[in-house]
């Protein structure tokens, strides 16, 4: 094992002299640290060191947050060339804190947007090599045991019948889920939006730590609705799992990314490795059953199977809400920390709030009463009611709080702790009003 | 009891231990956490942090949520472990030592996998669960809320217990249970009385060990999205993106003091008692025949425990055979590919496993020994800190280890200008800190059991210190010792977070790691379960065989004096 380490440690220096000396053509081992699955890397590590001789792709996994901290503490002797992950929001992390170098792409044929977001990093840090929409995906056969229609829209979520069976992801350990609050939040306006996203909360099963948590419990029927991003479902489908998928018609297209690491050891690898992935031939590789992403360059969708999902053509995905990406980065924590606090850590009360109106409401579609639905209304209002307004939310001190800021002023743990006692006050509020509805409804 | 007063020996030891535990688990560890003790701002001492823990309802709640799972999770664990003990230590028991190996594979569950089994056994929608709602019309929340984390806690960490309780019954003379009985002791009076109380260091070392793991696991919790325990809210800050708040570390520090306040009340419980018998070679405790019915009634007991907290390996098995199981009491067909995936790249994964298990159980028993022999039998000043300082890294998650590492060592470069960080030894040495508080715990209630009569009697006779120590207490201590390294071993071979930031490349990443990197897809969820099989299957076949080994080694030493 030690002559075998030493020959490789050999080797590596070995590549890494020769890479200084002719820094054009990339030869040796290029590093990538990425979130993506064996399954999404293998064909892609085959495909590119077939079109690349001489290289080899040595691959990494860590989820986006490990990896982003593993950047974060070995840059002072990096030895790392490409970061390779979905969530945009990691990468806009990554580039705040100087850890990656910008390029610039030679590849042709990949338009400036998909839908309304842009594909690349306006300065040139990341790069986008594949799409992805967020939608609802269920399982079959769970629908069918227990009579779930299918749903359409994210307000099919909030109606009773979906009561506990939904699951999503935590906005602020998933970035792309984040990326779909946001989206609604954008779509509906602040007050709005949230009160979709507590009504659909409401019936929530669970709230899982990991985005693939989701489409697991949905694929073992563990769950019957799950929000996730579109690949999660097109994968499941091509291993055969009794699972559908539908993008609503608010969602945003999103582009998955990768980044060259500054001070990278093996850049001319790295290069060659991001041409590589936005070459039609990379671009192919997407396609495959075991990956199923949507390539970002147009052309290649016409080798896609007959129903693949296309962006730049289906009406469905291309009217999407234009995507405000400095106002979603403005207040990244603290729509993370108000849905925490709001919702994930509230959620028993929410869902117990929720379960009464939904049993009112049943009651009152049989036998109609006017205070009764004044209760319910008032209830309601409670629920969506929150603790810090649009202006409030992207406001300096209030960031300055979330983002560790140099400056002396108010802690994280205070706002939580206000918004928490704010939401748990008026769920338990509207639980009464609830109850106090139903003596009436009856 | 006069002990002798500490040599130079003693106190060489207990430094190098003190520069090993101050340089792999104070250093790093401190250099992460002191963040809770620093103004936001400013970046001087303040206590604010902890004010802003006591002033949080959710922090509250989550503690004493933590309390009570921990603490429900020692009284299930005890109900599985006790019968399983008591009847394969007491009683003459075909099938014994079987028992006892099947006993301690809940311990080996490997990430991720080894969750998505159990929720296909016993979730909402589960096997056993679809089966009653078809069959009955009703089912049973083994998985939900704070009382799904006791039920998996439980069945996870009882082995802990039994391996304890085992090794300590073994240990009891049997001189005095006759002397019991000829005072007209016997049956379950007996057990409680007599044998029972004397096993206690094994039952409190297994006992306090669940209950700090369960206070401190964060992966159960998380699986069965229990988020308002402790553990979750430490990981699910220190590991948000983006977010630089000191609360996740201020966390940590709580959960460091409780686990170490819970191992030094563990420690007042049994101050003051001697634990220590002094007869050795009659065999451990007098075996009884089991009656016929009484026979029937013990296989059945263990059969149904045997059952209940294997149920998840029996799951993972289906599940690595499984094509599609989705909402179905079983698989709708069965397969081998998912072996043929995994079986041509995980043989790296496997040696690297092995290597790093090997080593790190190895470390842990020398360490966990010298430890407990520091305490126990020498008045070293400060010797309990050492015994602390080495618990408390059961309180520290695997993550905040991993980052303390790339933050401490990562500049330190080796002769080849690698850090020294990316070594693979350096994931030794973190699955080593992060196991020796099992194998400690096992060493220092084996020590407990014998008592200092034997030591003074062989130093009178002319041996020293060390050949005592060589001849006298490690073999007795043998039962112990290998309950220590099995634990370790174990679940060093299955252990991810840690060695999630350490691991540099393929070439030396351990199974979990393996593991981890399938568990990410759809079409990865066979063969992760395939290399969960095999991790399995693997550490119980060395865990077997170290027992042989040992024992065999034993017997030899034993007719040669």
């Amino acid at each position: 094992m030690i002559i075998r380490r030493t020959l490789v440690i050999t080797l590596a220096t070995l590549a890494l002299s020769s890479t200084v000396a002719l820094s054009q053509a990339p030869s040796g081992k290029v590093t990538v640290v990425t979130s993506f699955a064996k399954d999404v890397t293998d064909p892609i590590k085959k495909a590119f060191e077939k079109a690349t001789p001489g290289v080899t792709l040595d691959v990494q996994n860590r989820n986006t947050n490990a990896g982003v901290k593993f950047l974060e503490e070995t840059r002072a002797n990096n030895q790392v060339d490409l970061f390779w992950a979905s969530a945009p929001d990691a990468f806009e992390v990554l580039k705040g804190k100087k850890l990656l170098q910008a390029y610039k792409v030679k590849a042709v044929g990949i338009p400036e947007k998909v839908g309304a977001y842009p594909i690349n990093d306006r300065d040139g840090f990341y790069f986008g090599f594949a799409a992805s929409g967020y939608g609802i995906m269920w399982n079959e056969r769970y629908a069918r045991a227990n009579r779930l229609p299918d749903p359409r829209e994210w307000q099919d979520l909030t109606k009773p019948v979906f009561h506990d069976h939904v699951s999503i992801a935590a906005p602020s350990r998933s970035g792309t889920t984040h990326l779909t609050i946001e989206a609604i939040l954008q779509g509906e306006g602040w007050e709005k939006g949230w009160r979709v996203v507590k009504e659909m909360a409401g019936n929530f099963r669970q709230i899982t730590e990991r985005s693939f948590g989701v489409p697991e419990a949905v694929n073992s029927g563990q769950v019957g609705v799950g929000i996730v991003i579109d690949f999660f479902a097109f994968s499941a489908q091509a291993s055969g799992f009794p699972v559908k998928f539908v993008y609503p018609s608010v969602t945003t297209i999103v582009p998955a990314n990768i980044g060259i690491v500054a001070s990278a050891p093996n850049r001319a690898g790295a290069e060659a490795f991001v041409e590589f992935l936005l070459s039609p031939t990379g671009q192919e590789v997407l396609l495959e059953p075991s990956i199923r992403r949507l390539p970002v360059n147009p052309a290649v969708y016409a080798k896609a199977p007959a129903d693949y999902p296309n962006p730049f053509t289906d009406a469905r995905l291309g009217s999407l809400l234009p995507f405000d990406a400095e106002l979603s980065e403005t207040r990244t924590a603290v729509v993370d920390t108000l849905f925490d606090q709001l919702i994930s850590f509230q959620l028993d009360a929410l869902k117990a709030a929720t379960k009464s109106i939904q049993d009112v409401e049943a009651a009152l579609a049989k036998k109609d009463n006017a205070a009764a639905r004044k209760l319910i209304a008032d209830a309601r209002d409670l629920i969506a009611a929150m603790p810090i307004d649009a202006a409030g939310a992207a406001a300096a001190e209030t960031r300055g709080a979330f983002t560790g800021a140099k400056e002396k002023g108010a802690r994280q743990a205070e706002f939580e702790q206000q918004w928490a006692s704010f939401a748990r006050e008026r769920y338990a509020q509207a639980k009464q009003k609830a109850d106090e509805a139903a003596k009436l409804a009856r | 009891m006069p002990r002798p007063a500490s040599t130079p020996g003693q106190i060489a030891l207990a430094a190098f231990i003190a520069i090993f535990l101050l340089a792999f688990l104070v250093v790093p560890v401190a250099t992460v956490i002191h963040v809770a003790f620093t103004e936001k701002g400013t970046g001087s001492f303040t206590l604010i942090n902890f004010a802003d823990f006591l002033r949080t309802e959710l922090f509250i709640r989550s503690f004493w949520n933590s309390v009570y799972v921990a603490s429900m999770a020692v009284v299930l664990a005890s109900a599985f472990a006790l019968p399983l003990a008591a009847l394969t230590t007491r009683f003459v028991f075909p099938g014994a030592a079987l028992i006892q190996t099947l006993g301690f594979l809940p311990l080996i569950m490997p990430p991720f996998v080894g969750a998505v089994a159990m929720q296909l056994l016993f979730g909402r929608n589960g096997s056993i669960n679809l089966l009653l709602d078809d069959g009955l019309g009703f089912k049973i929340p083994f998985m939900e809320g704070l009382n799904g984390v006791i039920f998996v806690q439980a069945v996870h960490y009882f082995p802990f217990i039994l391996i304890n309780l085992s090794a300590a019954l073994r240990n009891i003379d049997r001189a005095m249970e006759e002397a019991a009985q000829n005072l007209g002791s016997s049956g379950f009076r007996l057990f409680r009385r007599i044998v029972f109380p004397l096993a206690m260091p094994g039952y409190l070392a297994g006992a306090s060990l669940v209950f700090v793991k369960v206070f401190d696991d964060l992966a159960t919790p998380l699986l069965l999205n229990v988020k308002d325990m402790l553990a979750p809210q430490a990981y699910l800050r220190v590991t948000s993106i983006g977010i630089a708040d000191p609360m996740g570390y201020v966390i940590s520090v709580v959960l460091i003091v409780v686990s170490v306040g819970a191992m030094w009340l563990s420690a007042l419980a049994m101050k003051d008692r001697d634990y220590a018998t002094v007869q050795r070679g009659g065999g451990g405790l007098a075996r009884r025949k089991l009656r016929p019915g009484e026979s029937a009634l013990a296989y059945g007991v263990v059969l149904l425990i045997l059952f209940l907290v294997l149920a998840p390996h029996v799951g993972l098995l289906l599940l690595s055979f499984a094509t599609i199981w989705s909402f179905a009491p079983l698989p709708d067909a069965y397969t081998t590919a998912h072996y043929a995936r995994v079986l041509g790249e995980s043989s790296i994964y496997i040696k690297n496993t092995l290597i790093y298990a090997a080593l790190a159980g190895t470390i842990d028993v020398v360490f966990g020994v010298a430890i407990a022999y520091l305490v126990l039998r020498t008045r070293l000043v400060g010797r309990h800190v050492l015994d602390w300082a080495a618990m408390a890294a059961l309180a520290i998650p695997g993550l905040v280890l991993g980052i303390g590492y790339l933050r401490s060592y990562y500049a330190v470069q080796l002769p080849d200008g690698t850090p020294l960080a990316t070594f693979w030894i350096m994931i030794v040495v973190a699955l080593a800190i992060r196991r020796l508080p099992y194998a400690l715990r096992a060493c220092y209630a084996a020590l407990q059991q014998i008592s200092i009569a034997l030591e003074e009697a062989a130093e009178n006779l002319g041996a020293t210190r060390s050949r005592t120590l060589r001849r006298i207490v490690m073999p007795l201590m043998t039962g112990g010792i290998v309950a220590g390294f099995v634990t370790s071993f174990s679940t060093a071979a299955v252990e991810l977070s840690a060695t999630l930031m350490l691991v540099q490349s393929n070439a030396d990443a351990p199974l979990a790691y393996g593991l981890y990197v399938f568990m990410q897809s759809a079409a990865g969820r066979g063969p992760g379960a395939a290399l969960g099989v095999i991790a399995v299957a693997l550490v119980a076949i060395c865990t077997l065989a170290s027992h042989v080994l040992i024992e065999r080694s034993q017997r030899s030493k034993g007719a040669a004096s």
